[in-house]
């Protein structure tokens, strides 16, 4: 269980008697987020960024985080799906490769 | 077609005269489940399966059954509604065939790995294309390897009994798995006979208490993910995906006992009027030089072919296979202890091996018994064609050429011009 998790009131099978080779199921919340599994990111470009928060509305994991002159994103919950950077009226975000 | 009710009043001796009817399969099949109370039903229509649904949607549209109907709009939603109420906790019923079983086979899949004690009758249809409306056991056995407990019956009395006896069967602790009672369609779908009705108490005496969702469960009491992502290559994956499909087979295996030991306690209960062959019948076995093999309803007129025969001196004994999944390996291996020669009467196709499904299945327990017996597949009763006497005496006479002959490693189509 990852810290950046509450937990979850578990249904423990074993205290139950129940066979562990029934029905799949899982008691545990995956300590894994979208931000896990990205494999491009977000970079904004500051200068080019006015506020007009299209990219807020648009991004389905609701990761974006206002500041004070520009958006970001959340980097743990931002899955590097790119609609930000597709809808940005002004061009300002670019999908950078993770590997990079 | 009758006009008496469920719950008839006993008249005033302790033991009342069993309740008859006169009713066609379809009938039988839903007074079987009104008996099994279940709390839920979800329904689409489809040949042969039809005057079924309609006569539950009338048991409980006339208060005679306790159930909330679902009219789905498609038979793939139809068993994932189900789903999704077994997982609530309630009891859960369908009927559907050919087509239809087609149509609902993903959560027809998932249903057997989810461990849901769902009852469903397959009211047996032939498989398309050619389009046929007619009765055939090509849709239940096309889905022969998806985790389902199938049991086929002979008689209508044997489907009403085999409808309450599935819901105990699935629900058993040590089984878990949904069932097909699979019942002809055409021959014991609209075949009227008269029928003992078990009585509503002994009934409910006999199913005990429904615990539907112990293993897993929709409840915000005790939350949990179902079915999640399970497998792949890394991790613990390939082992957690093993165990679900070994506790599968596990489940099944254990099926074979829990069958054997129900129908003894439903006949005991019931009345000899009420014991069937769980998992194999053995009709004239006992000093038979060779047999033949039958499943379902074709199983009537085959044995009036055998006393016939045995009329004439032959020494001709029949199998009847009732469970067909698991298969009744032991119990048939048992059955063939004496026999030399073997024709296996199929009505489905298997395309792979050029014969019946259930010829092939067989072979494998013809190696288990470590001699040769020469066997023969047979093909009839396609598309709602009739499997007489006669078409039985040629059977027999074929099977019995076998004694003297190698078997052909073609089928005998026992319906075809030639």
């Amino acid at each position: 269980m990852s810290e950046r998790h509450q937990h979850y009131p578990a249904w423990h099978l074993k205290e139950a008697g129940v066979p562990d080779d029934l029905c799949p199921v899982a008691t545990e919340q995956s300590p894994m987020l979208p931000g896990d599994w990205r494999s491009f990111r977000p970079v904004v470009d500051r200068d080019k960024c006015v506020k007009c928060a299209v990219c807020w509305l648009y991004c389905p994991v609701q990761c974006v985080e206002e500041h004070a002159a520009w958006f970001d994103f959340d980097m743990k919950t931002c899955k590097g799906c790119g609609i930000c950077a597709h809808e940005c009226p002004q061009r300002a975000i670019t999908m950078i490769p993770e590997a990079q | 077609m009758n006009t008496t009710t469920l719950d008839t009043a006993p008249t005033a001796e302790k033991k009342p005269a069993p309740q008859l009817m006169l009713c066609e399969g379809n009938e039988a099949a839903a007074l079987g489940v009104a008996l099994a109370r279940p709390d839920m039903v979800a329904v689409y229509p489809i040949t042969p399966q039809t005057s079924l649904v309609e006569k539950l949607a009338k048991l409980i549209a006339d208060g005679r059954m306790d159930a909330d109907i679902v009219d789905a709009e498609g038979e793939h939603s139809v068993l994932s509604v189900l789903q999704g109420g077994a997982l609530a906790g309630a009891r859960t019923y369908t009927a559907t065939c050919g087509p239809g079983l087609a149509f609902m086979f993903e959560p027809y899949f998932r249903t057997s790995g989810m461990r849901l004690p769902l009852v469903m009758t397959i009211v047996t249809r032939d498989g398309i294309t050619p389009q046929s409306v007619w009765g055939g056991h090509q849709d239940a056995m096309t889905v022969r390897e998806a985790g389902w407990i199938q049991m086929y019956c002979e008689t209508v009395q044997e489907v009403l009994d085999t409808t309450v006896m599935a819901f105990h069967l699935a629900e058993h602790h040590d089984v878990m798995l949904p069932v097909n009672v699979c019942l002809d369609g055409n021959y014991l779908s609209y075949g009227t006979s008269r029928i003992e009705m078990p009585d509503q108490a002994e009934v409910d005496d006999f199913m005990g208490h429904k615990d539907v969702n112990w293993h897993v469960a929709l409840d915000p009491l005790r939350p949990m993910a179902v079915d999640p992502l399970t497998g792949g290559s890394g991790g613990n994956g390939p082992e957690t995906f093993v165990r679900y499909r070994r506790g599968q087979c596990a489940g099944m295996k254990n099926a074979l006992r829990v069958i054997t030991d129900m129908h003894e306690d439903w006949a005991r209960r019931f009345g000899e009027g009420h014991r069937f062959a769980p998992l194999v019948e053995e009709y004239q076995l006992d000093d038979a030089e060779y047999a033949i093999m039958t499943l379902g309803s074709m199983t009537g007129a085959a044995k009036d072919a055998i006393d016939e025969a045995r009329a004439a001196g032959e020494k001709v004994g029949l199998i009847k296979i009732k469970t067909f999944s698991p298969f009744p390996v032991e119990a048939l291996q048992h059955a063939l202890r004496g026999v030399r020669a073997l024709g296996v009467v199929d009505r489905s196709v298997n395309f792979r091996w050029n014969c019946g499904p259930m010829f092939q299945e067989t072979l494998g327990v013809l190696y288990r018994l470590g001699r040769r017996v020469p066997a023969q597949s047979f093909i009839g009763g396609l598309a709602g064609a009739d499997l007489t006497v006669t078409t039985f005496r040629r059977v027999i006479d074929e099977t019995r050429a076998l004694l003297t002959r190698a078997p052909s490693d073609e089928p005998v189509w026992l319906n075809a011009k030639d």
